[in-house]
């Protein structure tokens, strides 16, 4: 019964131009092409380990225009961007650059997992992911290897003229 | 000879020194000039599912530096190399972001005429370098050693971004690297996958089964090590090894090792100068063999 429920969805809440949504998102241009075929979940690597993740569902329900669900769950933020599934669509659908403009849209919902938040905060910081101050180039430099300077301004210049510093 | 502007990403000068350290050694045996150039900062990888933009802008303003300097880019993580050859691409191919682009960067003093070529170090060795070259240059045969090659995803695919210089379904330029030492190439289940790095930070759990299928089919294999040629696929097979190993009850002790620091042994070097003093899981059999 319980799983009965689950999947017991209320279609008054869909919003079928969702579709059009992520179809205007750099990257979803393609998302009209799907004919389910589940070429995509055949191939994933993920959905190979784990119900959580199958692509073909994803993109099926984004064309239903499960809007809210899509955008609140953790689907999209499971693809690992192998592009396995990139190189074999028979429709071109492009699916990891269209998981990538669902995500954008649902960072702008304030949807943001906080591993991606730490990562921009690094960003901020450092201007990359893993700091390099002193201690990092005194161990560079016992290896032999040159110092390397953080492009802190560089970086924090482009998440605050894009915007995209203050979503994380 | 050979110049390029060399882009070592976040996660190598860091977490991979060892892969640094053997990449320098071997080009600079092959001839192959490595430039470091001040201010590159990450590619802009991790900030395209946040902003897309910001991705690109990132990317772009390392073309820039390189382009400044009028050269074209050698890089050693594949995630850099797909992010930074996927920008260049984009900036020829739409002219109103390359206007937006062109804004942005000019407020940094900085320009980009779409002149820079993005290139991962193993492509370079394949294709510019050539394998009988390579094969010229090895003093010290491998043959005693099979190894598994472990191409990775974005060094490949998606493949339009890379003119076909190898197969993304059935590669063979990582086993053709790897012969060109005299090494066997080891074949395994499933040798295209991922290692599950692109999830870490979202689900460890799941990430980690997907590294975990690929050292159950390389251990079956009985091969020496594992070779690989970006340092993500190395935190995920190396430095998460004990975790996977421990989370689910498995053995390996598989050593996981950079091509550059097999190339370099087989070139002569010493195994200190390859950096596998680094190298968390000990290739104490290769070493050992090594020393004879």
């Amino acid at each position: 019964m319980d799983n009965e429920q689950e999947i017991i969805i209320d279609v008054s809440s869909f919003v079928p131009q969702f579709r059009d949504e992520i179809a205007a998102e750099p990257g979803g241009e393609h998302i009209r092409r799907c004919y389910s075929c589940g070429t995509c979940t055949a191939g994933c690597p993920v959905g190979g380990v784990t119900d959580k993740y199958n692509p073909r569902r994803i993109v099926h329900m984004a064309l239903l225009g499960m809007r809210e669900q899509v955008l609140a769950s953790d689907f999209v933020w499971l693809c690992s961007v192998c592009y396995t599934c990139y190189e074999r669509c028979p429709q071109d659908v492009r699916i990891p650059e269209l998981m990538n403009a669902i995500r954008n849209i649902a960072v702008r919902e304030a949807h943001v997992p906080q591993t991606f938040k730490i990562q921009l905060e690094k960003l901020r910081e450092h201007g990359r992911l893993y700091e390099i101050e002193d201690y990092e180039n005194e161990r560079r430099a016992e290896h032999g290897l040159p110092p390397i300077r953080e492009a802190v301004a560089e970086v924090r210049r482009i998440l605050s003229a894009t915007g995209a510093g203050g979503k994380a | 000879m050979a110049r390029y502007a060399f882009y070592l990403g976040c996660t190598v000068p860091v977490r991979g020194m060892n892969y640094e350290m053997a990449a320098r050694k071997v080009a600079e045996r092959l001839d192959i000039e490595l430039i470091d150039i001040d201010g590159f900062s990450c590619c802009g990888f991790p900030v395209k599912p946040v902003d897309w933009r910001a991705g690109l802008l990132m990317a772009a303003r390392n073309l820039a530096l390189a382009e400044a300097q009028g050269l074209n880019v050698l890089t050693l993580c594949s995630a850099c190399t797909g992010t930074l050859t996927e920008a260049g691409h984009r900036l020829k191919e739409d002219a109103e972001l390359t206007a937006w682009v062109s804004e942005q960067l000019a407020g940094m003093g900085l320009t980009y005429n779409g002149r820079v070529q993005v290139r991962h170090l193993a492509r370079v060795l394949y294709e510019t370098v050539g394998v009988e070259a390579l094969q010229e240059t090895v003093t010290v045969s491998l043959d005693r050693f099979g190894f598994a090659p472990h191409y990775g995803c974005h060094y490949l695919k998606p493949s339009h971004l890379y003119n076909g210089f190898d197969d993304p379904e059935n590669p063979e330029s990582l086993g053709c690297l790897i012969e060109a030492t005299g090494a066997r190439v080891v074949h395994y289940e499933d040798e295209g996958q991922c290692c599950g790095g692109g999830i870490l930070g979202f689900d460890e759990e799941t990430a980690l089964l997907v590294t975990k299928q690929k050292l159950d089919h390389v251990v079956t294999t009985g091969a020496d090590a594992m070779v690989l040629i970006c340092p993500f696929c190395a935190i995920m097979y190396e430095a998460n090894q004990r975790r996977v190993e421990s989370l689910y009850g498995t053995s390996y002790k598989l050593p996981v090792l950079y091509y550059p620091q097999v190339l370099g042994l087989a070139m002569g070097f010493s195994p200190e100068e390859m950096g596998l003093k680094l190298n968390r899981v000990k290739p104490g059999k290769l070493v050992k063999a090594l020393r004879g």
